[in-house]
């Protein structure tokens, strides 16, 4: 009886999946899918490598230093670092005493903090110390929004991991600015040509690395735009790099520490598992199985 | 239970003697996972995954309850909770990578261990209830990832929250109130993060427990081996300890290795980037994909788009949703008939000539494509290809089953575990 009714759910959904399948074949060749301009436009991030790839990769903090530079003197304008303190800047090589000083000289608030005033209770400012963790450059998200053209600028803590490939697409976003017009794809063939809808609207900027194409950040970055301590070229390609660079620490800032004690506890477990191996093979030594 | 040769429990100090006469607890973990438990001694590697899933439920459960003293399961605090246990809690990267691993390592573990039941027909008599204790271990592990997921409120959390509990209200008139009262409001919010952060907490614990049972119910008959042939003589057995504790050790060796490179050099590998996006109720993600786990199931239910009703009519007696979700659940639920749907009395695989060639050519490779085709955008290729695997993996386990087992030829069975491991037959003592 079991059977009997098991055989007929049985055909009946599979009965029903391949009349599915018939739709799915009938719809595929009536109304094939069209193509998008994202579809056959949009670039995968480039091939880009870093000091910290790898399973023995640490971070270049000469790199983090110039990236966090590049980052106070242009993306903080509109861009947060919500998860990241000032003191997590001694992990970049910085000393206690240095630490304090780009707190009280943070660039885009004129190193000071929302806070407070003790005596009216009013909203006031007050300089920012190194427990403070990065003022965003906006009060609120409307704020935000209206100062960018309704696009609200996502906070950049976690973005090399909120992306597929993140610290490539980074250095591939800022770096990927390109004119739209006459663009061609490595088929040849032309944005505009093919989709004329594709063109970048009032407000909207072309990249080829972003999902839909046209993107509402205004090319951020020129060349020379910061000048570098350590003497660095500040091209947009290098900026670009150390820009993502520096947020694949704010993502990640325990990376180093974590593939260090995964290679103790890869040695650890190696030398565990050939004594198991070992024990397992004397003590079945004489059992035949 | 088990069999007239097993050692007997003596303890050898006074204070085991001693507690063991007040509480026979010594004893039980003798005769259950020590020298007092007989085990086939042809057990191969596919027997170390139960031990393993084990471990990794221990592992869950030790670095999910240190996460539960740092987490807040607020909407507008869980996501900052987390990136605070993984910035500021000492060594919190760890817990949180490792439970975040665990959790895929642990759907691994059981996957392997599940294949290796259905291969090896471990769900025959006499040890059908051990595997529907494991269905349904399986559906908790299930529920209790999808509440895990939640629990960060990113974006896929939340998205995740919303197409789940979506499922329920495909369901003909308290659809819509049910997944209401499951969500505790219109939409995922507070309420619902709160309930599954509790639910999420309980759900372990109630597997651990379902697992003392599927061990218990595995002690009756005792542990199935890959020839299928039960153990007739104590020839064919070696006690549990020290030799299947000697074994399983090397297995949780290479399982950790294994977990390790995952958890340190490459712990968002398995995890989907949208996570890292804070929930939005406003901005639903271009692709909504559940964790890797539940690829297949997704793939069914997306594989079912045309309504089941009476043709040129318009009328629509199960709509395709309803039906798709029919599907999903059934495709899980359909294990637990198993053990009457296989009617063979050839429990092993390997003598099955015609099975074999099912389940090598037609079973996994179904559950393959749809494990792909869930993850991947429904488009036309896509789905056709779900379509069809979805198709065979229901024709496998509730037609061709049943039929294979009526006119199959079964190869000649070893007359003992003993004689397929030594190729001598096993001595007929005069009884």
């Amino acid at each position: 009886m079991i059977r009997f009714f098991a055989g007929l759910i049985g055909l009946f959904f599979s009965g029903m999946l391949l009349l599915a399948l018939f739709d799915t074949v009938y719809l595929g060749i009536t109304e094939p899918a069209e193509e998008t301009a994202e579809h056959k436009f949009y670039e995968y991030p480039k091939d880009v490598s870093f000091a910290h790839d790898g399973p023995f990769g640490t971070y270049d903090r000469a790199q983090l230093q110039r990236g966090l530079k590049v980052y106070e003197a242009v993306c903080a304008a509109c861009h947060s670092l919500n998860l990241v303190a000032f003191r997590n800047f001694e992990d970049l090589g910085y000393s206690e005493e240095q630490v304090k000083a780009i707190a009280s000289n943070w660039l885009p608030t004129g190193g000071e903090v929302p806070s407070i005033n003790p005596d009216t209770g009013e909203p006031s400012t007050r300089p920012a110390l190194p427990t403070d963790t990065i003022p965003s450059p906006y009060a609120n998200d409307v704020a935000a929004r209206a100062a960018n053209n309704n696009a609200l600028p996502p906070d950049l803590s976690l973005i090399t991991k909120a992306r597929k490939n993140g610290t490539a697409y980074v250095y591939s976003l800022l770096s990927g600015y390109t004119d739209q017009e006459g663009y061609k794809n490595d088929a040849g063939e032309e944005l505009l040509k093919e989709f004329p809808d594709a063109a970048a609207g009032a407000g909207l900027y072309f990249n080829p690395y972003f999902k839909n194409l046209n993107i509402a950040m205004a090319p951020p970055l020129s060349e020379g735009v910061v000048t570098f301590d350590d003497g660095s070229p500040a091209t947009v390609d290098a900026m670009s790099k150390d820009v993502a660079a520096f947020l694949a620490w704010t993502a990640e800032p325990k990376m180093e520490v974590r593939k260090k004690t995964g290679w103790a506890a890869l040695v650890f477990l190696l030398i565990f598992t050939i004594l198991a191996y070992m024990s397992y093979r004397t003590i079945w030594a004489n059992q035949k199985h | 239970m088990s069999f007239p040769w097993a050692q007997e429990y003596k303890p050898k100090h006074p204070l085991m003697q001693w507690f063991d006469e007040r509480l026979p607890l010594p004893r039980l973990v003798y005769n259950s996972v020590g020298a007092g438990y007989p085990t086939p001694r042809n057990l191969n590697y596919f027997w170390n995954f139960g031990s393993l899933a084990g471990l990794a439920l221990v592992i869950q459960i030790v670095t999910g309850v240190v996460l539960a003293m740092h987490y807040y399961s607020t909407v507008d605090g869980a996501f900052n909770s987390v990136e605070h246990i993984m910035r500021n809690v000492n060594s919190g990267w760890l817990i949180r990578y490792a439970h975040m691993n665990g959790a895929s390592f642990f759907f691994i573990v059981v996957y392997i261990h599940m294949f290796r039941g259905l291969y090896f027909g471990s769900y025959k008599a006499p040890r059908e209830m051990i595997w529907l204790l494991g269905v349904v271990i399986f559906l908790l592990m299930m529920a209790t990832g999808f509440l895990g997921y939640v629990l960060p409120w990113g974006q896929m959390s939340f998205w995740a929250a919303q197409v789940i509990t979506g499922f329920f209200s495909a369901i003909p008139l308290v659809g819509e109130p049910l997944r209401q009262w499951l969500l505790g409001g219109f939409a995922p919010d507070q309420a619902t993060l709160s309930r599954f952060f509790s639910l999420h907490y309980l759900l372990p614990f109630v597997i651990a427990g379902v697992i003392i049972l599927h061990i218990w119910a595995l002690h009756i008959p005792g542990s199935s081996n890959p020839t299928g042939v039960p153990v007739k003589k104590e020839e064919d057995t070696v006690p549990f300890h020290p030799y299947y504790t000697a074994k399983d050790g090397f297995g949780v060796g290479v399982f950790l290795i294994a977990f390790v490179i995952m958890t340190f050099f490459a712990p968002n590998f398995m995890g989907h980037p949208d996570n890292y996006i804070p929930a939005n109720p406003l901005s639903t993600p271009a692709h909504i994909v559940p964790e890797w786990y539940y690829w297949p199931f997704y793939a069914i239910l997306r594989a079912f788009t045309v309504d089941f009703g009476i043709p040129f009519t318009g009328i629509v007696i199960i709509p395709a949703k309803l039906m798709g979700v029919l599907a999903m659940f059934g495709s899980i639920l359909l294990f637990f008939f198993l053990p009457w749907l296989d009617t063979s009395p050839v429990r092993s695989g390997h003598y099955r000539p015609l099975f074999k060639k099912f389940f090598w050519f037609g079973l996994i490779p179904s559950v393959i494509i749809l494990s792909i085709c869930g993850v991947m955008e429904a488009t036309t290729t896509w789905l056709i290809l779900a379509q069809i695997s979805g198709a065979y993996y229901f024709a496998h386990f509730l037609i061709i089953l049943p039929l294979i087992s009526r006119i199959e030829k079964p190869l000649p069975l070893p007359g003992s575990i003993t004689e397929a491991v030594t190729g001598k037959p096993l001595k007929e003592a005069a009884a």
